[in-house]
């Protein structure tokens, strides 16, 4: 039994990744969040979801390990209507769905791709992690890692591949650090020690328009990848 | 002399998707039918030689080079729970995207065309095999490891069980999966003269209830 010719049988996509749909345009921008536990992933999504549902066409997979449960906050919240926001089993792996097998998360952003033509964004929410857990290529184009200061401003200078690669880190809770003893200066310089110039937003979500910084990255990633400025 | 082939495809690390589900045993786990070793080699014991002979015969024919559509409907008839179909689809497609990227053939992207709604995995699984130049009995190895050894780690992980104990189990099971390798390969070589209803139709009616009702719950690490 022999395997076709690879010169006859080229290699093909099939994984979806490829960038350009039928007509030419450019599929939907697939940004991931991840980060730690409660450090305000689902928070962010439905603000990033609140401040730009008016202009943007916008779609949502969580990765909660209790499958509904964020799901339904985000339904709860009204920050997208129901088809707009799809929940994913992990099988208590949540690294794994985001980067080592992402065929059921690739699955779900593709079938709300198929059913809501003209798709701007899909945010992929994955499970709370520990700040190992990154997200595959295959499966997003971007990503931004949700620390919070309550968790310990030392944990910028911990690194790990969350903190050090993400597209945007986002440092959130920024009114509780006086009340846990986190020093928001020491956070900034570590963060620019461990990333360099990859951007970092200090976030108060709880604060009026408090995601701006979020959603103006969120834009600027956007528009580059309209333009196919970014591969 | 056996493939390296078969390796990577049986690797539970092949990215099909797989690791989201547990074969039932999350549903047996709250049920308390498993809760430790001794009780998870028997479910997997008992799965092996329903669940797990049946998937070995569609696997076996699929990679003898049998109809896939013919034993997609065979697999249907096997799979009387709604919720079991739809997984079943479900990690077909996802088993049929990794492959064509890792064995691209002219076969693989036929069955794309053809059911893009998704062909029970252990049909393509043999499909699968085909293109990466395994035989049939290797296909059903695979399937018959695959019936346990999902199952078996969604168990540690749901249960903390040691980790050892439970591979151990499995290489107890090991002369036990050639078994139902070997009779899902004598099965298919009947599907010529006898149709699919030479198949094994083994059903484990347990798995089939508890399947259905976890598929309705709200609350759950795993999608099957």
């Amino acid at each position: 039994m022999h395997l076709d010719h690879p010169v006859n049988m080229p290699h093909r996509h099939t994984h979806s990744a490829e960038p350009l749909q039928g007509d030419g345009s450019r599929r939907a921008l697939r940004i991931g969040l991840g980060g730690p536990v409660g450090s305000g992933k689902t928070a962010t999504v439905a603000a990033l979801c609140r401040a730009l549902r008016d202009e943007l066409s916008i779609a949502v997979v969580t990765n909660d390990i209790y499958t509904r449960e964020d799901a339904e906050f985000l339904l709860r919240e009204a920050v997208l209507p129901p088809e707009r926001i799809t929940a994913v089993e992990t099988g208590a792996c949540p690294h794994t769905a985001i980067r080592d097998d992402i065929s059921a998360n690739l699955e779900a952003v593709e079938q709300l791709e198929e059913t809501l033509r003209a798709l701007d964004l899909v945010l992929i929410e994955s499970g709370g992690d520990n700040l190992t857990a990154t997200f595959s290529r295959g499966l997003v184009d971007a990503q931004v890692f949700v620390i919070d200061v309550a968790s310990g401003d030392d944990i910028p200078r911990k690194g790990g591949p969350g903190i050090t690669t993400a597209d945007l880190l986002v440092v959130n809770k920024t009114d509780l650090a006086p009340y846990v003893g986190a020093d928001l200066d020491t956070m900034a310089s570590d963060a620019r020690r461990q990333r360099g110039d990859l951007p970092v937003a200090f976030t108060s979500l709880t604060q009026t328009d408090g995601i701006r910084p979020v959603a103006d990255w969120v834009n600027g990633r956007l528009a580059a990848w309209r333009t196919g400025a970014v591969a | 002399m056996p493939c390296a082939a078969l390796l990577v495809l049986a690797d539970g690390r092949f990215p099909a998707g797989g690791h989201a589900h547990s074969g039932g045993v999350e549903a047996a786990v709250a049920s308390g039918a498993v809760r430790d070793t001794v009780s998870l080699e028997a479910f997997c014991r008992g799965r092996l030689h329903t669940a797990g002979l049946t998937a070995a015969g569609l696997t076996a024919a699929a990679a003898d080079g049998h109809d896939p559509l013919v034993l997609d409907e065979a697999a249907d008839a096997r799979t009387p729970m709604p919720a079991l179909r739809k997984v079943a689809r479900r990690l077909g497609r996802q088993m049929l995207r990794a492959a064509r990227v890792t064995w691209p053939s002219a076969d693989l992207e036929r069955l794309a065309r053809d059911r893009p709604q998704g062909v029970h995995q252990p049909v393509v699984l043999g499909v699968v095999a085909r293109a990466a130049g395994l035989t049939p009995l290797e296909a059903a190895q695979a399937a018959a490891f695959e019936s346990v050894g999902g199952p078996a780690s969604a168990a540690v992980r749901l249960l903390g069980l040691d980790p050892f104990d439970a591979t151990a189990l499995l290489g107890r099971l090991a002369p036990e999966m050639d078994d139902v390798a070997d009779a899902a390969v004598t099965t298919a070589g009947r599907l010529t003269d006898l149709g699919v209803d030479a198949l094994p139709a083994a059903s484990a009616p347990l798995l089939d209830l508890t399947g259905e009702q976890h598929a309705a719950w709200t609350v759950r690490l795993f999608a099957s």
